[in-house]
């Protein structure tokens, strides 16, 4: 490659205009980029909810807003962030968009498909927005009856409705990659070919399809006892309480694998590439996100040691909650092995890709807290818990999400970002995210409940260490979207492969064609084929980019 | 080890006051963890900077040359000592948890209704209160606990327990308090408006102060309040004391076994009771009709059943297993 990158003439993103061309796509590149605003848009909603609570919590007294508020604002915040954030996240914006690249296929199995579950995902998500507006929810996202079914005043029905709905949008992704991982790959893709990321999003992908319906068929029983007041979780009616927790747990527990094995696909791409050696232990990587997926159905219980669930049941579930932290520590040793003896340069997607790894690190080990029965008599539902899912699903998922902002956009766009503006907002966001949430594991040892509106004022240091750390985390937040859109139009071109990376998705322009490849690929070498002896030479753009920063 | 690690929460100020037996035991468990996590964190992080800036670009001089392609007993050893070590943790913590789960049992008991949005505590004695409980130092004491609407939970963290307080059964939960002062309780379930108003304390005071404070509260004890109600309620006329009539004696009842129409054996424990007055169909003594009316439920606050079940135990009652209380 010599001299400057080109931006190519022709590409997807000009491949016809118009709105129509846009909302009548099938190119999954166009679905990826609807799927980005859609839930970018929807993230910046569950975050102002989330600054208005910090903003509340400020004060032990409260004050700021009404208590029913408030408790409006905490589940409001949840059911945003995980089902129109996290979980659609980096499978339908990265998953969607370089699956079929990655696997030489021209598309996902099943186009229309794609384009429907993504208007799926766009009446939930109206459904919700609705009940937002006139009234809000106040049940926790996570909805514990007989309070959701029998007691709670707010609109309850039209946001289980859209959660219903938009879970469709889940499974008919997971669908698609199952079927397109399967059946579209190159010639030569064999599966141990395969990058991780793909891994990563099939193990995902067997989650969404057997876990979601349970949920989709929970919510409908907690709709009809509201509406038909059909005794099956309130004991007043004949049903039970804990039967809900069950069934809702059994699908939430494995709910935030599908938030994390995505973004560890990620930091699998990133990590080899920055390193410029092969991932460590591939198969081991590979039989880790699949066996994370497998044991993350068999935990839920741990959502319920205190519940009244038995004894027994209880310390089945503990004994297994520890086996799934196995796999996951499998992975974080593979990734800094990984580092050991390679060639690392220090560019914005690796920032994130260690932000990732240290984060879910202590994230994951307090996961052991929480799983140690005794303990966790003591911290569930505290602070401790508040802080251990958001150092995975913040400190981890979103991490990995940005990174994969970072590592792709070029892919996506054909341009780049400035770097030094990147890296910038990398080192706010980990130091913002630190001070939100590690006071919050104080918190929760020191008792402080969580869904909590008003507290005993010797929390309040801690509380105003967290809510400082959360208009950091904010400002970390907004800085890419002013510095990524900028790109858009100021941005060098890119070329095909400015990081210098493997993988088929960077054998193509940057942006792709509509049809990815001018000719069917055939495979024939390994992944991650990073020899630090070859001299294989940069492209300019990745020089200069190296140039700016120097670390 | 033990010793340092109590000294050690001694000044740790991150701590909640150790004011029961079960906290410095669940304090230890929670330092070796800090100290197994910690040792993961400084290595991870370690390796990572310490090869970030080994490994980096610019240092062309460092060796990197891999003379190894066989890592499988690295890999085994990191499956297999995190696994190992996650053994250890579930077997200490399990065992613990086992400990704080069985109530012991000359445990004395006390009742908690929980509602929206505030506790009611009932003493055997008869004495009541609201979002306070005052017990005696150094004694066992259990919780059995129900709440009238919601899911609630009864959360002491001085104590270091926690239980979920459910609409239409008893969970319990015990302590036996070891310093004598004030301690927050709060609701731990979220319940809806005023979920963070539903706080209190835990007054533990030492037992000649407790003593006082039960004769200057009033109110009669439980088991006579209950008598009252056996007869007002009308029970008297089916289960008259002594012998059964259209209802099976309840003399001796409490924790005995009970043999049911559809041949099961069941325990007479506290849920079986209360189940028993609100369902009364739900179960049927062998040998008796399904004719209970069914109205108690309606009729009887979560109070009132508890006194009721005070009162049938003062009839006698086979003490093992007698406050099952479903966990």
């Amino acid at each position: 490659m010599n001299g400057e990158a080109v931006y190519p003439a022709v590409n997807y993103l000009n491949n016809g205009y118009g709105v129509k061309s846009w909302l009548l796509t099938t190119d999954h590149k166009r679905i990826a980029i609807l799927y980005l605003l859609s839930i970018t848009f929807f993230f910046f909603i569950g975050g102002f909810f989330a600054t208005l609570m910090r903003i509340e919590l400020a004060v032990p007294r409260g004050g700021i807003v009404e208590p029913e508020t408030y408790n409006k604002l905490f589940t409001m915040h949840g059911i945003t962030m995980i089902f129109f954030f996290l979980i659609p996240s980096i499978p339908a914006v990265l998953g969607n968009f370089l699956i079929p690249l990655m696997i030489g296929a021209r598309d996902l199995a099943f186009p229309k498909l794609n384009l429907l579950s993504w208007y799926v995902y766009v009446v939930g998500g109206l459904f919700t927005l609705y009940a937002m507006v006139t009234g809000g929810v106040d049940t926790g996202w996570t909805f514990y009856t007989p309070y959701s079914s029998m007691y709670s005043t707010s609109m309850v029905v039209p946001v289980v409705i859209g959660v219903f709905i938009t879970g469709f949008s889940s499974i008919l992704t997971g669908l698609n990659f199952i079927i397109t991982i399967h059946k579209m790959r190159a010639p030569g893709m064999t599966w141990f070919r395969l990058p991780l990321f793909v891994w990563a999003h099939y193990a995902t992908s067997l989650i969404q399809v057997l876990g979601t319906p349970v949920l989709a068929g929970t919510l409908a029983l907690v709709g009809f006892e509201r509406i038909f007041h059909v005794g099956i979780f309130d004991p007043a009616l004949g049903g039970d309480p804990l039967l809900f927790q069950h069934l809702f747990w059994f699908y939430s527990h494995p709910a935030v694998y599908i938030m994390v094995l995505p973004a560890m696909g990620v930091v699998s791409e990133i990590v080899p590439c920055f390193s410029r050696k092969k991932i460590f232990g591939y198969k081991f990587m590979a039989a880790a996100v699949l066996a994370i997926a497998v044991y993350g159905f068999l935990v839920w219980g741990h959502h319920m040691f205190v519940s009244g669930q038995s004894v027994y049941a209880s310390m089945v579930f503990s004994a297994l909650s520890y086996l799934v932290a196995i796999p996951s520590a499998v992975k974080v040793f593979n990734w800094t092995a990984t580092l050991y003896k390679g060639r690392i340069t220090f560019g914005t997607p690796l920032l994130y890709a260690f932000g990732f790894i240290g984060l879910f690190t202590i994230g994951g080990l307090t996961g052991l807290f929480l799983a140690a029965l005794a303990i966790d008599i003591h911290v569930t539902d505290t602070y401790f818990v508040v802080a251990h899912f958001h150092y995975i699903m913040v400190g981890g998922a979103v991490m990995g999400y940005l990174g994969a902002i970072h590592f792709w956009w070029p892919k996506i766009t054909g341009r780049m970002y400035n770097e030094a503006w990147a890296k910038f907002s990398a080192l706010i966001l980990f130091a913002g995210f630190n001070l939100t949430f590690f006071p919050q594991f104080i918190l929760g040892y020191l008792g402080m409940p969580r869904r909590y509106y008003a507290y005993p004022p010797e929390f309040q240091v801690l509380n105003v260490l967290s809510s400082a750390g959360a208009s950091i985390l904010g400002i970390g937040y907004l800085i890419p979207m002013v510095y990524l859109l900028w790109s858009l139009r100021k941005g060098k071109a890119a070329g095909p492969n400015p990081w210098n990376a493997t993988g088929l998705e960077w054998q193509t322009q940057s942006p792709p064609l509509t049809d990815n490849f001018e000719t069917t690929p055939v495979i024939t070498s390994e992944p991650y084929e990073y020899d630090i002896n070859s001299n294989v030479p940069e492209t300019t753009a990745a020089a200069a980019q190296r140039e700016v920063t120097h670390v | 080890m033990t010793g340092l690690l109590r000294c050690c929460s001694a000044i740790f100020p991150f701590l909640p006051d150790q004011a029961s037996t079960h906290a410095p035991s669940v304090d230890d468990l929670y330092f070796a963890l800090l100290a197994v996590a910690a040792f993961f964190v400084f290595l991870i992080f370690g390796l990572i900077i310490f090869f970030s800036i080994k490994y980096r670009r610019s240092n062309s001089s460092a060796d990197r040359v891999i003379r190894r392609t066989d890592f499988l007993k690295l890999e085994l050893s990191w499956i297999l000592i995190p696994l190992a070590i996650s053994i250890g943790i579930f077997v200490w913590a399990a065992r613990l948890y086992f400990v704080i789960e069985e109530p012991p049992k000359d445990a004395m008991d006390i009742y908690v209704v929980g509602k929206q949005w505030m506790w009611k505590i009932q003493h055997p004695e008869g004495v009541r209160e609201i979002n306070e409980l005052h017990v005696p130092v150094g004694r066992t004491i259990k919780l059995i606990m129900t709440s009238q609407d919601v899911i609630h939970s009864f959360y002491v963290p001085a104590f270091r327990v926690k239980q979920d307080v459910l609409p239409g059964r008893y969970t319990t939960e015990w302590f036996q308090p070891t310093k004598v002062g004030e301690y927050h309780l709060f609701c731990a379930e979220y319940c809806g408006t005023s979920h963070s108003g539903m706080v209190g304390r835990i007054v533990v005071m030492e037992p000649q102060e407790y003593a006082k404070w039960l004769n200057s509260g009033g109110g009669s004890p439980m088991a006579n309040s209950g008598e009252a109600l056996f007869q007002q309620a009308g029970c008297a006329s089916c289960h008259p004391p002594g012998s059964g009539n259209r209802g099976p004696s309840l003399t001796g009842l409490f924790g005995s076994k009970v043999t049911l129409s559809d041949g099961r054996t069941v325990t007479a424990d506290i849920d079986y009771i209360r189940e028993s007055i609100v369902d009364p169909r739900a179960k049927i003594t062998k040998g008796y009709q399904p004719i209970m009316p069914t109205t108690y439920r309606s009729q009887l606050t979560q109070e009132q059943i508890g006194q009721l079940i005070e009162f049938i135990r003062s009839l006698g009652s086979n003490a093992r297993q007698a406050t099952g209380g479903g966990k």
